[in-house]
Parts: C-alpha cells; sequence; structure tokens
C-alpha cells in the first residue's frame, strides 16, 4: 500500500533530497584556494609577528599616563568633531527623505525611482574618507569638506534604508488612505510615514552614531574635527597625547551611543 | 466638467445623486484572461445590495473598479453624471472622496489612533500641511467623536489601531468610511475575517448607519446567510458574469447551484 509507513516506496530519482550543486562546491573550493594563496603572499612570519609584539609593548608603554595637559585643544577639537556628526546628520537625513521616498518602488514610477536608486549608488559606492579627500580639494581644510563629506554619506546610507522601509510596507493601509480621496502627500503622511516611522528613527540614529565615529577621522585627511590633531599627534611621537585623544574619542562616542539608544527605545 | 458642490447636490434628491450605473464592465489581469467579462449592474441609490458567488470570481475585483483601487480594462461607471472608468488625477480624487470602503482585513493605518483613522476619512478634504499637523477642521473632529460613539467605541480615541480586536477594527473600519459623508458605501468581505456572531453585530452597525444617512451600500459577501438578511437586493456571480440579480427571496437553490456549482455544499 502506497501510504505504508513501515515499507516506504523505493527511492527514485524524483524522490531525492536536494544536495548543493557541483558549481556551489566548486565556489567553496575555489574561496579555500585563494586563501591559503594569499596568505602565502603576504609573507607573514613568526619572528614579524614575535617582534611586533614588542614594538606593541613598547607603544602601549609610552602612551601611559596619557597627558591631557592640551585640554583646551582637545575640547575644540572634539566640539568641532560634535558639530560636523551634528550638522552632516541634520542634512543628510533631511535631504535623504525625498530622495528615499521617489526611490521607493511601490510608490514611484521607474522613471523616478530609477534616478533615485542610481544617485544613492553613487553616494554610497565612495568611503567617507574618499570623498572628503574630494570635498578637501574642493572647499580646503576645514570643518565644511568634513560635514559635506558626511552628508553624502547619510544621504546613501538613510536614502537606501529609507527606500527600502517603505518597499516593505502594508500597501493596503496606503489603499484605504488612497480610497479616501486623498491627495498624494496626505497618503504619504497618514498611509506611509506611521508605518516607516519607528524603523526611521532607528536607522537614523545608527547613522548619526556613525557620523560621530567618521568624524573623529575626517581630521586626518583634513576635513577638520579632532582626527586632524591625532594625526599630527602620532607624528610627533607624542604617544601619551595620543592616547588622551583615542580616550576623550572614546568617552564622546560611549555617550553618544547611551543617547541613540534612548532615542531608540523612546520611539519604539 | 461639472463638478457638484454636496451643499447644492440635495436639489436634485439623493436619489437620482446616488445612483450607480456599471456598464459592460471587462478587467483582465492578464491580456485575454478576463475576470470580469462584460458587467452591467444599476444601483438605484438607495439599500443594500449584496453580491455573492465563489472565490475568484471578480467580485472584489467589480467593487474595486467602482473606486478605481482597480483600473478597468474597458466598459463605464456612471456615478455624479460622470465616467468612473475614465477619470484622473484631480476629478479621481474628488470622486473617491464621495466613495465609502470597507475593507475585508479591515486595512486600518495600524501605528495611528482610532481617531486618526476615523480622519482619514477627510483627508481628501484637507491640506497637506494641515493633515501633518493634525489641524482637521473642528466639524470633523466633532463627527469624528460622535462616529466613534455610534460604533461603540466611546473612550477609544487615543488608542493604537494595532491594540483593537477584529471586530473592533472592523468599527472603526465603517467609521471611517462614513466619515467620508459617501454617496455610496463599498464594501468587500467585511465580515470574512469575523466569527459568526461579530459577523452579525459587524452587518447590523453598517446596514444600520448607512440607512441612518441614506448611503447606498454594495457589499461582497461569502456568507449566504447574511447576504439573505440583510440585502435588500442579491447579485449571484459566477465566471465573471452576473447570472442572478433579485430580492433575496426569488434566490432559490436552484439559483445557487448556478451561482456556486455543485450542491454537495447545500445540504448541510
Amino acid at each position: 500500500m502506497a501510504g505504508d509507513v513501515s515499507a516506504p516506496s523505493p527511492p527514485t530519482d524524483e524522490r531525492r533530497l536536494p544536495r548543493a550543486s557541483w558549481l556551489v562546491r566548486l565556489g567553496w573550493l575555489a574561496l579555500a584556494t585563494y586563501v591559503v594563496y594569499a596568505v602565502s603572499l603576504l609573507d607573514i612570519t613568526w619572528e614579524r609577528f614575535y617582534a611586533g609584539l614588542g614594538h606593541g609593548a613598547t607603544f602601549v608603554a609610552r602612551m601611559v599616563p596619557p597627558d591631557f595637559s592640551r585640554w583646551e585643544l582637545l575640547l575644540q577639537d572634539l566640539a568641532e568633531s560634535v558639530e560636523i556628526a551634528v550638522l552632516a546628520s541634520f542634512f543628510g537625513i533631511l535631504i535623504a527623505l525625498p530622495i528615499g521616498l521617489l526611490a521607493a518602488r511601490n510608490m514611484m514610477p521607474l522613471w523616478v525611482t530609477w534616478p533615485a536608486r542610481a544617485l544613492i549608488a553613487v553616494c554610497r559606492s565612495f568611503h567617507p574618507i574618499i570623498v572628503a579627500i574630494l570635498f578637501v580639494k574642493a572647499v580646503g581644510f576645514g570643518a565644511l569638506a568634513g560635514i559635506l563629506a558626511l552628508i553624502v554619506a547619510s544621504i546613501g546610507f538613510i536614502a537606501k534604508l529609507f527606500a527600502e522601509a517603505i518597499e516593505e510596507i502594508s500597501m493596503k493601509q496606503v489603499e484605504s488612505v488612497r480610497a479616501s480621496g486623498a491627495p498624494f502627500l496626505n497618503v504619504i503622511t497618514f498611509g506611509v510615514l506611521p508605518q516607516v516611522f519607528s524603523r526611521f528613527i532607528g536607522f537614523s540614529s545608527y547613522q548619526l552614531d556613525s557620523n560621530f565615529r567618521v568624524s573623529t577621522v575626517v581630521g586626518i585627511v583634513g576635513g577638520g574635527g579632532i582626527g586632524g590633531t591625532l594625526f599630527a599627534a602620532f607624528q610627533r611621537f607624542d604617544y601619551d597625547f595620543v592616547c588622551a585623544i583615542l580616550l576623550s574619542i572614546i568617552a564622546l562616542i560611549m555617550v553618544v551611543e547611551v543617547f541613540s539608544a534612548r532615542l531608540r527605545a523612546t520611539f519604539q | 466638467m461639472n463638478r457638484v458642490d454636496p451643499a447644492t447636490r440635495t436639489e436634485s434628491g439623493p436619489t437620482r445623486a446616488r445612483s450607480l450605473v456599471v456598464r459592460n464592465l471587462v478587467k483582465e489581469y492578464k491580456a485575454g484572461q478576463p475576470v470580469l467579462r462584460g458587467v452591467s449592474l444599476e444601483i438605484d441609490g438607495r439599500g443594500i445590495t449584496a453580491v455573492i458567488g465563489p472565490s475568484g470570481t471578480g467580485k472584489s475585483t467589480l467593487i474595486r473598479c467602482i473606486n478605481r483601487l482597480v483600473e478597468p480594462t474597458s466598459g463605464e461607471i456612471l456615478f455624479h453624471g460622470q465616467d468612473l472608468a475614465h477619470l484622473r488625477g484631480h476629478a479621481l480624487r474628488a470622486a473617491r472622496r464621495r466613495i465609502g470602503m470597507v475593507f475585508q482585513e479591515f486595512n486600518l493605518v495600524e501605528r495611528l489612533t482610532v481617531i486618526e483613522n476615523l480622519l482619514c476619512g477627510r483627508l481628501g478634504y484637507v491640506t497637506p500641511l494641515k493633515a501633518w499637523l493634525r489641524r482637521f477642521p473642528e466639524r470633523d473632529v466633532g463627527r469624528a467623536f460622535d462616529l466613534l460613539e455610534a460604533v461603540g467605541l466611546k473612550g477609544f480615541a487615543t488608542q493604537r489601531a494595532d491594540a483593537l480586536s477584529g471586530g473592533q477594527r472592523q468599527r472603526v473600519g465603517i467609521a471611517r468610511a462614513i466619515m467620508q459623508e459617501p454617496d455610496l458605501l463599498l464594501a468587500d468581505e467585511p465580515t470574512s475575517s469575523l466569527d459568526p456572531k461579530t459577523s452579525v453585530e459587524i452587518m447590523e452597525l453598517m446596514v444600520n448607519l448607512a440607512g441612518r444617512e441614506n448611503i447606498p451600500v454594495i457589499i461582497n459577501i461569502h456568507q449566504v446567510a447574511l447576504a439573505k438578511r440583510f440585502a435588500d437586493r442579491i447579485v449571484g456571480m459566477s465566471g465573471g458574469r452576473i447570472v442572478f440579480d433579485g430580492p433575496p427571496s426569488a434566490l432559490t437553490d436552484d439559483d445557487l447551484k448556478t451561482i456556486y456549482g455543485g450542491e454537495a455544499w447545500l445540504e448541510t
């Protein structure tokens, strides 16, 4: 009998479990081979590693105790980093919102989403440091270059996630608002935004986090903030001052982390 | 085209203004595979019309063509002296404002409060800025609270829609549709997601509210018993065509066989 559990019918070609294809297995093999090959290129030896540990120990020893004697410079630079991060987040998110909406394929026709998606792709294609180098060339040294670079990064990140969040909303809720004869902007404010608002707060606060981190390094390429001072201290072997700067950055990032966690919790 | 002002509209009498004529409506989602095969229907501006028929026979499509949530392929839908099938842009939105809709899955905006969901019914009349700021006219807000009471949800105004039970949600859905002060109420399987007792309560509520304001109702419904109990007229659809049209008393088992096919299901 066909339904007899104790004696199942013999396996046939149609009754086999799917297995990984040869192509997938070949892919894994190729990856493993490349990793081994790439490691062999690096000339990693135990002697080098051992010597590196020694250098590291000396470096760390010279970092303590941290030197906070130039605290005024430190605070001033930190303030500039905060300024870069906050302004870039504010304007970046503000610009990203309409772009993200235009890029959402469930709300907009193809001829609108395509250019919006291209713009987002361009914003995302370079690391903020590369963009910062470009802006330093364009507008000169200083915080403005850093702000502009981080605005570009924020647009790329927020617009992409915002578009994706909108594409995942329930169209039923949108449909009912549309059925009431609401004009497009009212459909957005009542049918779409309520559905994506908490997620939007979520990734905006992540972007704020990220902007704070990056605002501490854009200075290395001349984009303002504490990064420039950090880089100079490194080059002058002022490792105790380097330590002071690093500790301040850690403190700043932790404060921001707590703040953005609070923000997310409030709008859940 | 002559836009009719709601204030002066009553001169011609509600019956005339609220009638709907569907002529030879065809809808093909895929070319060559029509879901509606030339449906013609006249609703004379009063009473409850129930549309019954098997799943996939185009009941939902018919209703959604009327307020253009679905684009008809050909045919005419005459309402307020306009052909709804060919309206666009502002004229379409203006027509939708006078057509309320109740959905199978309620389609409330989950993260908005109950009262905001009711006010969604007025979104066709407020500017985007005022909608954003929740500055609805006092009259609308007052009516929203009155209707909330009328559907038995007094005190629920500031609850979020996702905190409500199915029956409560549909009450909000009905109140939202009535908020539009519609000249026609469409209901797409309004009780299919509800238990039998709640289904009857919801039907009673909808019929009473619509009757109070003389709004004609077209309702898609699966439960033949509910259709017979509440409707003044029953339209039976099968295979994208109307195969029965008459008062509930005229609906025989033979008619039901024609509509649904087979007869085994009738025996219980």
